[in-house]
């Protein structure tokens, strides 16, 4: 790899590598991220290296292993370019029959994806509903390129916008575009990216300024920001770079969750490719520049994700959050002004600079731009979904989701994380941006989006988020830590029966206090999940309360399970029972014991006849 | 100078001056836990929180650790102040019912009851102790591990620590669990009170790998 020292040495490995790059040669692009490989994309690979080379196909066929494309649901997937005919869940024989026909130039019909609805075969990829609606800024650049290989991201036009801006840009203009594009963070408060950075650059002169990318996506669920480093790391430096040349800061760090690995070394190996290429470090391209990023990996603690709390686990320090102010810009890591941007947002800056502010302004509505979500839960399609701003969740559920995935219908959605709130079902029409969605009740969060069917209860859904917040919570602030204990087993009371209305006056009460008086985000927002299933759920919390029931069959204190006379004594509920607690003759009607019942719900799910109901 | 509006009334304070000590300074009281004069504010008991800004946009912050800026409107006792240090008086009370200054808070605040599930921890986690022990006595002795439900405070894996003195400082620092330890004379408190002494407990040969300042004391029951 060549050091370039300036801007033509650049221009020109950049035509070099365009011009070299023929486009008509079938590539076969295989997804492997982390969640490629989990479903066997790693196998697809060796099978496809394998046959190429044994059949010499070297010249005639090229194979690229990038990162997630987005389509979890139909991982491992295969794409060939240029025709961009997709393959969904395609084993190692499928990945034989494909190299087949594409040396025969022809598409391997009955393994092209089938769309549920009409029943017909859909060779494009961008004629796929779930690809079809949305508009894929960001995560289409991941089927472009080898994060592997910086000559991959330099051909698609990467390092462009930051090399053209060091040469004719001064870091005011940068900011003033930034601000122009209106682009806000996509961390999950929204806070516009431009007025950050002109903080920063005001803050006082002087070397030592930090810039952070905060990558530590703790959301269950949720799964962008992992995504965009696997597949794109060199973007997210490009981002960064751009904004240290705007504000003037000389170290950047990335603050990696350690359970990411795959995404750590595909960003280590990014670096360590910019510094060779001259694009990091010292003097960069000739301009007097410098600037190089470094890797922190966390601990795994979700409150790393909030500013103050990164910023101290960054210095060695416990992870935990501090009172503001003093905002990480006036004093940050090692008492230096800092800025702090999530991934998402750094990786859109690259795209607001090669296009420039107006034409990036023109994607979204209400907010500009596009969001990145990850669509989980009872939903048919599952995946990365990048959709412009303002558009209707309904359309993100039906249209790119494709609905239910079960018999019970959806009921709601819940966005944001641990810190957001649910989204009944009748309000689907809201669309997405910053302001809607916090009126709603929810936020936008880090863009976690977890569908709910009528088979989910709602106090159960609380229980879990109120778990994990008690759990995480640092429990330096008194309030915090008990507030989300208390609030777990007032929760919890309600889930197994013994709930009063008197425990929903405490609830609701406790909630708004916290809110009120947390010291950081992760306090101030943990009461969400309860106030919102509170403010539209509420019959169902009555329900447990009054009539000692839940509707949707899920909380163990309050249901039984029975068999009805559907059951033909087969026997398997018997076997699979791990409290002993089923009886019966053979091809009689089977009993449960109350007494014994766990209600683990085993006899449920492994009866084919149906006959195992909950009361 | 700064002119800050604290409950209406204009005051002319020092820059830096947190509103805490603001307000107390013009005699305004703010109930506080963690805060002490001799060590650095670190705002985790959220006793005094204090509403600033104009309504709808106001807030709450804790004063100890908010620097006075100039007009800061600030509230001490409004409605909304009062209801959540209520609320957290009363989350006090539910953990730590048997303190003492817990006790004065509830009722100089009319908290008469909790209506929460009742426990007995004896420690709220202000980190006093921690502070004291690392600002005042440069010891760095003890400090927090574990974060969430299991968050405590001790020396570092529980074992007797080299750089302690047993100089006291944490007992006396500490509002919660005051007089915790008495020997067997319960009149006589005795780490507490004699902070320059060597408790007698410590004498004993059983008790050479127990630091009763951070631990449940179990000295007295060894006779």
């Amino acid at each position: 790899m060549d050091y370039l020292s300036s801007r033509e040495e650049f221009t020109a490995l950049q035509e070099r590598l365009c011009s070299d790059y023929n486009a008509d040669i079938p590539t076969i692009i295989i997804p492997a991220g982390t969640c490629g490989q989990a479903s066997g994309a790693s196998d697809l690979v060796r099978t496809a290296q394998r046959e190429i080379i044994r059949r010499k196909l070297q010249d005639k066929l090229h194979l690229r292993v990038t990162g997630c494309h987005g389509f979890c649901q139909m991982e491992p997937s295969v794409l060939i370019e240029p025709a961009g005919t997709f393959y969904p869940r395609v084993d190692i024989t499928g990945m034989k029959r494909i190299i087949d026909a594409l040396v025969r130039q022809e598409v391997v019909e009955d393994l092209l994806f089938v769309d549920e609805e009409t029943g017909q075969r859909i060779a494009r990829q961008d004629d796929i509903p779930f690809y079809r609606h949305q508009s894929r800024l960001l995560l289409s650049q991941n089927e472009k390129i080898d994060p592997l290989d910086v000559y991959d991201y330099l051909r698609i036009g990467g390092y462009f916008a930051f090399v053209r801006l060091l040469a004719d840009m001064e870091p005011r203009q940068v900011i003033e575009e930034v601000k122009d594009s209106e682009l806000r963070g996509r961390g999950g408060a929204g806070f516009p990216t431009g007025m950050k950075w002109e903080f920063l650059s005001g803050a006082a002169d002087g070397k030592g300024k930090y810039i952070v990318c905060n990558a530590d996506e703790g959301d269950p669920g949720a799964y962008m920001d992992r995504s965009l480093l696997e597949g794109n790391p060199h973007s997210i430096i490009e981002g960064m770079l751009i904004g240290a040349y705007a504000t003037g800061a000389d170290q950047g760090v990335m603050y990696v969750r350690t359970e990411y690995p795959l995404a750590i070394k595909h960003l280590n190996n990014a670096l360590k490719q910019s510094r060779a290429l001259g694009l990091l470090g010292g003097n960069i391209l000739g301009s007097g520049f410098s600037f190089d990023i470094s890797l922190v990996k966390g601990a795994g603690a979700f409150v790393c994700g909030e500013e103050t709390a990164l910023m101290r686990s960054i210095e060695g320090r416990m992870g935990e959050p501090c009172q503001r102010p003093p905002f990480p810009v006036q004093k940050g890591i090692h008492g230096k002004p800092t800025l702090i941007n999530n991934v998402e947002t750094w990786a859109n800056i690259p795209v607001v600079l090669r296009d420039g502010a107006q034409e990036y302004r023109k994607t979204g509505r209400m907010n500009t731009g596009t969001k990145i979500f990850s669509l989980v839960g009872k939903i048919k399609n599952t995946g990365l979904v990048e959709v412009p701003m303002g558009t209707p969740v309904r359309e993100i559920i039906y249209d790119i989701g494709g609905g239910q995935s079960g018999k019970a219908g959806i009921k709601a959605v819940q966005t944001g994380g641990p810190s957001g709130g649910c989204i009944p079902a009748g309000m689907f029409d809201i669309p997405i941006s910053y302001e809607s969605l916090a009126q709603a009740g929810s936020i936008m969060g880090s863009g976690g989006m977890i569908v709910m069917d009528g088979n989910t209860c709602m106090i159960d859904v609380a229980k879990y988020f109120m778990n994990f917040l008690k759990d995480e919570s640092c429990g330096k602030c008194f309030a915090c830590r008990k507030g989300t204990q208390r609030m777990f087993e007032l929760l919890d009371d309600i889930a197994s029966g013994r709930g009063t209305l008197n425990h929903l006056k405490i609830l609701e009460e406790l909630a708004l206090i916290l809110k009120d008086v947390a010291m950081c985000g992760l306090g101030q927002t943990a009461p969400n999940p309860v106030l919102s299933t509170l403010k539209y759920f509420r019959e169902e919390y009555l329900e447990h309360i009054e009539h000692k029931r839940c509707p949707a069959g899920v909380c163990k204190g309050l249901i039984s399970f029975t068999i009805s006379e559907l059951c033909t004594g087969c026997g398997a509920c018997v076997k699979a029972c791990p409290e002993q607690a089923i009886t019966g003759e053979k091809k009689q009607r089977h009993v449960i014991d109350q007494d014994r019942c766990s209600r683990c719900g085993a006899c449920k799910s492994i009866c084919k006849f149906e006959a195992v109901e909950i009361h | 100078m700064v002119t800050v509006t604290i409950n209406g009334l204009d005051v002319r304070v020092e820059e830096g001056t947190t509103i805490l000590e603001a307000a107390r300074f013009v005699g305004f009281p703010i109930p506080t836990l963690c805060h002490n004069d001799g060590v650095s504010p670190y705002g985790a008991c959220r006793l005094c929180v204090v509403e600033i800004g104009q309504e709808p946009r106001s807030k709450l912050v804790s004063s100890c650790t908010y620097p006075v800026e100039e007009g800061l409107k600030i509230r001490t006792a409004s409605q909304r102040v009062v209801r959540a240090r209520r609320m957290i008086i009363e989350l006090l009370l539910a953990s730590c019912p048997q303190s003492k200054t817990i006790q004065d808070l509830a009722s100089a605040h009319g908290v008469r009851q909790q209506r929460f599930r009742q426990e007995h921890e004896d420690c709220i986690l202000c980190g006093l102790c921690v502070r004291m022990c690392s600002e005042q006595m440069m010891a760095h002795a003890i400090g927090f591990r574990g974060r969430g439900e299991d968050r405590s405070i001790g020396t570092p894996f529980d074992m007797s620590s080299d750089v302690c003195r047993l100089c006291g400082a944490c007992m006396y620092i500490c509002p919660a669990c005051q007089l915790r330890c008495t020997y067997n004379q319960p009149e006589h408190a005795i780490c507490n009170a004699c902070a320059n002494l060597r408790p007698p407990c410590i004498e004993k040969e059983e008790y050479s790998d127990l630091m009763c300042y951070m631990k449940p004391c179990v000295a007295c029951e060894i006779k």
